[in-house]
């Protein structure tokens, strides 16, 4: 490289970085939204409560290692192993992935942020906040005790009276916003922002895992989140859902837990699995075999695992040929594990593995998850599981899935980013006696506990009975788990010894071949100096000069001469360039949001219902704040993007970025939607108790409300948005439709005063329909309000609509909920 | 058969709970599947390590288009697709098959008893004679299937007699039928394996499995 060449880069980067960097000192940890920042501090989080939740398994097995142990009786014992579950799950498995993602993912895409840098502050600040909450409610002896899965009627509050079940259900999905908002930041990143050139088919393999693992998200938490919510509602206002004779049914919680729970198991797995295909071909000297076959293999991973949330109910008394479709399905999830495992292996024969120490956790892995995946069939099984379920055997089984198929690959992927990461070369090798202690401490903990189940040890039981058989067992068991204690212990201290006092490393020390190298290390706050233009997987390989290129700002949108975050948008399949994104600046608001939303989710715990009512005014007020401060007041038409390519900003394209992460929300909201009406058919063919003693008349009012609001809601809109693209006057369409919500919220209203809330499931699951189909519509008004406002203020012209094609979204969104909701509630009535 | 039957006198006090020392048909067929299953299993992670042992004592392979849709072929359609998909589906069409056997499906001689869990005791009672409850202990007669349906007053539990049958839950509203059956008269240890909060560990019940003329006093004796 040249003087002049090393100049033209320094001066560009003395451009950038004014404009991204991070608010100096303390006030820049609340404000920042810059993924490399958020995704440290989110690491960090993460890893803490995998202390967390690793203190409190070695309590667990101290408490197992001799028989009759008196070291905590169960009322303790039960907290324990029930937040040892939860954290590992909740507050540690899905945000260190996130988390991970958050960090690496723009940098691979070879972009300068996540689409909604505000959306990773909140998501961040939420989960540390609960995160907090749930710590606090363990040391306060008030966390929750009836296993992480709360089978009512045991969280009911006939059995559970304290608050411990509510911090759990109310504390758990405050933590998910934080899982719902990195799932739709990352679809709508890896689909709108990315080189010029990646085309779907050139995607790293990791943002192909993300992609599938959030679009999973999307749609595997609402069921658990409207299971929490309705829970909550019988805990606090004695609506039925689950009591049996009150028409409800215990095993709707199963059903809404596990249409959760066993997606989730892969949700876990697939990024590790990105992970192992990023990094084992780069360990082998050689690229990923099949990645088409690798794609393949992690959608329909994705698909199947919704279709086996059943084999955690085969002792449920389900007729056995529904058992057997499930099991069927069980084994076919086999089928892409196996796909992915023997491409991975059939890689490792193609190159030159090199005994690195990521290829060293990577080999554990394989051992680990094999074994587990193995075990996974057995309890597939439907017979066998009969004798499996809920002994040691499957708590064996699900750590070796967990910690093999997941923790493993990840630390495998923190050694090799640690460049990325931390810009330091390891140095320290306490690495490899790691390995080996957690290699030793694992198999010694968990092996022979698989033989405990069969013996009879069931998962739970506070302490192993004295001529048991399991005696010797479970003391090896503990013994081993200190070992694997320490061996995790030495990791993290490697880790961050490295991290903060190793040599500063070269770019790029593993010759990889992906866009997350092309960066100095660690990464600038702007990520890329340019949006670098690429033609293959792996543009490194190509091009060994690419980082210089887009260093010197060869690349898109290199000069920030418009002094603003801007960042570029491409078309969906191909990479091409379509329009200038605009990020935010640098603010406080996210954390403020937070903090009043964790008090909203809060304060029913202790029954303040007034003060959830106050939070909830506020979270809608600062969001109002939030989306004000995203537009411009003027039409700024084609503007250069560098190379000879000009591009309208975000705010005149007709379906700007918020109107994409709309509807992927959307999306989530609508696989809630769905849960609830299959509440609601499962528990009108199932419960028993049913039909319910007095059905709903909808009469004539009702009806004639919710279809003058559909016509009214959807074609006011219309009008509104077509006045606006003429430059005509838009008033009249927007009041019609804000009519029209208000009376499908009416509509809405009419079930409430012909049913009594607490009376039948049936009558308590037509509340939360009609409370669904308000909300929703009120929502939708409030975006029509802020319309009209953003109209007033000019925000919005012929040439920036895209406010108006969000709001357009969200009212067609109420309009067929309230219509599908209102039907289902109707139909009953009026059938003969 | 691969792990057999304990004669009930070699099943000491370590093994009352183990599902892998059966003492009637139920709980010996999936303790063979579970055998079957265990060396499969052996053999086919024996299968990845050599393979991945393999893969670091070779030479670089030849490189190129050609060559990788070759290995594609090996790697992905024979062994990920073809060997993955042979082996499950013999398993899964086995464990359905199993599963049938298992079911309780109408016969002669069948007895009905009935067990309601509750926190944190078992009930049982006696269709065959009415009235007849015993607490925390099930009479059944050896030699004979029997089904017991099984429900819960309060939160779920789960009927358990790991050497005779796999579990079956008690859920409040609920009735699910679980068929069993002891070879020999004796008495079988049962837990409920579900948790239940703080009483969990020991909800536990005693199956007492009669002989022929002990089952009938059993049912004849006056009511306590």
């Amino acid at each position: 490289m040249t003087e002049k060449k090393r100049m033209t880069a320094l001066r560009l980067h003395k451009a950038l970085y004014p404009i991204w960097r991070n608010d100096p000192g303390w006030k820049g940890v609340l404000t920042t939204v810059n993924n490399n920042t958020i995704g440290n501090m989110f690491i960090l989080g993460a890893t803490g409560m995998f202390l967390a939740g690793g203190i409190l398994a070695m309590l667990i097995r101290a408490q197992l290692a001799s028989p009759r142990s008196a070291f905590m009786g169960p009322e303790i014992y039960n907290q324990i192993f029930t937040m040892h579950g939860t954290i590992m799950m909740f507050l540690f498995a899905i945000p260190f992935f996130e988390a991970l993602t958050v960090f690496l993912l723009p940098g691979m895409l070879g972009t300068r942020d996540l689409a909604f840098p505000r959306l990773s502050s909140y998501g961040f600040w939420c989960y540390m906040i609960g995160s907090t909450i749930m710590i606090v409610a363990l040391v306060a002896g008030v966390a929750p005790d009836g296993g992480w899965f709360m089978y009512p009627p045991l969280s009911s509050s006939a059995y559970s009276s304290g608050i411990n079940t509510d911090i759990w259900l109310l504390g758990i999905s405050f933590i998910e916003i934080s899982a719902i908002g990195a799932a739709v930041e990352v679809v709508v990143t890896v689909l709108r922002y990315r080189a010029v050139g990646m085309s779907l088919d050139k995607l790293p393999i990791f943002a192909w895992y993300m992609l599938v693992v959030a679009v999973m998200i999307l749609t595997a938490f609402p069921p658990m989140i409207l299971g929490s919510l309705i829970l909550e509602l019988e805990r606090a206002f004695d609506m039925p859902f689950f009591q049996a004779e009150h028409g409800g049914d215990s095993l709707l919680w199963q059903h809404l837990f596990w249409l959760f729970g066993h997606p989730e198991v892969y949700i876990i797995f697939l990024p590790a699995a990105g992970v192992i295909s990023m990094v084992l071909p780069v360990m082998a000297r050689t690229t990923l075999l099949g990645y088409g076959w690798v794609v393949a293999a992690a959608i329909s991973l994705a698909v199947l695992s919704f279709g086996l949330w059943v084999h955690h109910m085969f002792t449920t008394g389900i007729p056995h040929m529904g058992l057997a479709f499930f099991s069927a399905v069980s084994t076919l999830v086999a089928v892409p594990t196996g796909v992915q495992i023997f491409a991975w292996i059939g890689t490792l024969w193609k190159g030159r593995p090199e005994m690195h120490l990521p290829m060293l956790w990577i080999l554990g892995f394989f051992v680990t998850f094999v074994m587990g995946g193995l075990t996974g069939v057995m309890v597939a099984m439907v017979p066998f599981d009969w004798q499996a379920h809920d002994s040691y055997f499957v708590v064996a089984h699900l750590h070796y899935v967990l910690i093999g198929g997941y923790v493993f690959p990840m630390i495998a992927g923190i050694y090799y980013w640690m460049p990325v990461l931390t810009g330091r070369k390891r140095f320290f090798r306490m690495g490899e006696t790691a390995f080996w202690l957690v290699m030793v401490g694992f198999h010694g903990t968990f092996l022979l506990l698989h033989w405990a189940g069969l013996l009879g040890m069931r998962r739970r039981i506070d302490t192993v009975e004295a001529g048991s058989g399991w005696e010797s067992i479970n003391l090896l068991a503990s013994i081993s788990g200190f070992v694997l204690a320490i061996g995790f212990g030495l990791v993290i201290l490697d880790v961050a010894v490295n991290a903060f006092v190793a040599v500063r490393g070269p770019r790029n020390p593993w010759k990889a071949g992906t866009l997350e190298w092309a960066t100095p290390i660690p990464g600038p706050s702007y990520n890329v100096a340019s949006i670098p233009v690429i033609s293959s997987r792996y543009p490194l390989h190509d091009n060994p000069d690419l980082p210089v290129q887009i260093a010197r700002g060869e690349g898109f949108l290199a000069w920030p001469d418009r002094n603003r975050r801007e960042t570029l948008a491409v078309s969906i399949s191909r990479g091409e360039p379509e329009f200038i994104s605009v990020f935010p600046k640098n603010t406080i608001v996210p954390f403020v949001m937070a903090v009043v939303t964790s008090v909203m989710f809060m304060a029913p715990v202790f029954k303040w219902y007034w003060l959830m009512f106050i939070a909830a005014a506020g979270v809608t007020v600062l969001a109002l704040v939030w989306a004000w401060a995203n537009g411009s007041r003027r039409d700024e038409g084609l503007l250069d993007a560098g190379r000879g390519v000009s591009l309208p900003p975000h705010t005149e394209v007709a379906y700007k970025p918020g109107w994409w992460g709309s509807l992927f929300l959307l999306l989530a909201d609508s696989v809630l939607f769905g849960s609830l009406l299959f509440g609601y058919a499962f528990l009108w063919t199932v419960a028993p108790n049913w039909p319910p003693p007095r059905i709903l008349q909808p009469g004539i009012l009702g009806p004639v409300l919710a279809l003058a609001g559909v016509a009214l809601a959807s074609s006011g809109i219309r009008l509104g948005d077509r006045a606006i693209r003429e430059d005509g006057a838009p008033w009249r369409g927007l009041l019609a439709s804000l009519a029209g919500l208000a009376a499908l919220g009416a509509a809405a209203a009419t079930v409430f005063a012909g049913t009594t809330y607490n009376a039948h499931a049936y009558d308590a699951t037509l509340w939360v329909i009609a409370g669904y189909v308000i909300f929703h519509a009120g929502l939708a008004g409030l975006m029509v309000l802020f319309l009209l406002c953003r109209i007033g203020t000019g925000y919005v012209s012929a040439r920036r609509f895209g406010d108006a094609r969000v709001v357009r979204l969200w009212i067609d969104y109420a309009v067929l909920t309230a219509a599908l909701g209102l039907g289902a509630a109707w139909l009953p009535g009026v059938l003969p | 058969m691969v792990g057999g039957s304990t004669p009930l006198v070699l099943a000491g006090c370590e093994e009352r709970l183990s599902a892998v020392h059966p003492a009637g048909p139920a709980a010996d067929i999936i303790a063979t599947l579970w055998w079957v299953m265990l060396g499969g299993a052996a053999a086919i992670f024996l299968l990845v390590v050599v393979l991945l042992a393999l893969a670091f004592r070779r030479d670089e392979g030849p490189s190129g288009e050609t060559a990788d849709k070759r290995r594609e072929t090996v790697w992905i359609k024979g062994l990920g697709l073809g060997f993955t998909m042979t082996v499950l589906a013999a398993l899964t069409a086995w464990g359905l098959l199993i599963g049938e056997r298992l079911l309780p499906r109408p016969g002669p001689d069948i007895v009905t008893v009935e067990a309601e869990g509750r926190q944190w005791a078992w009930r049982f009672s006696y269709p065959d004679q009415p009235g007849r409850v015993t607490e925390d202990v099930l009479h059944i007669p050896a030699g004979r299937p029997v089904d017991v349906r099984i429900t819960s007053t309060d939160v779920i539990h789960s009927f358990w007699v790991p050497r005779l049958a796999g579990k079956l839950d008690a859920i409040p509203g609920h009735v699910n039928v679980l068929r069993l059956e002891a070879w020999e008269p004796g008495e079988y240890a049962g837990v409920s394996a579900e948790f239940s909060g703080a009483g969990y560990r020991s909800h536990g019940f005693t199956v007492i499995a009669h002989d022929a003329a002990a089952w009938d006093a059993f049912l004849a004796e006056e009511l306590p």
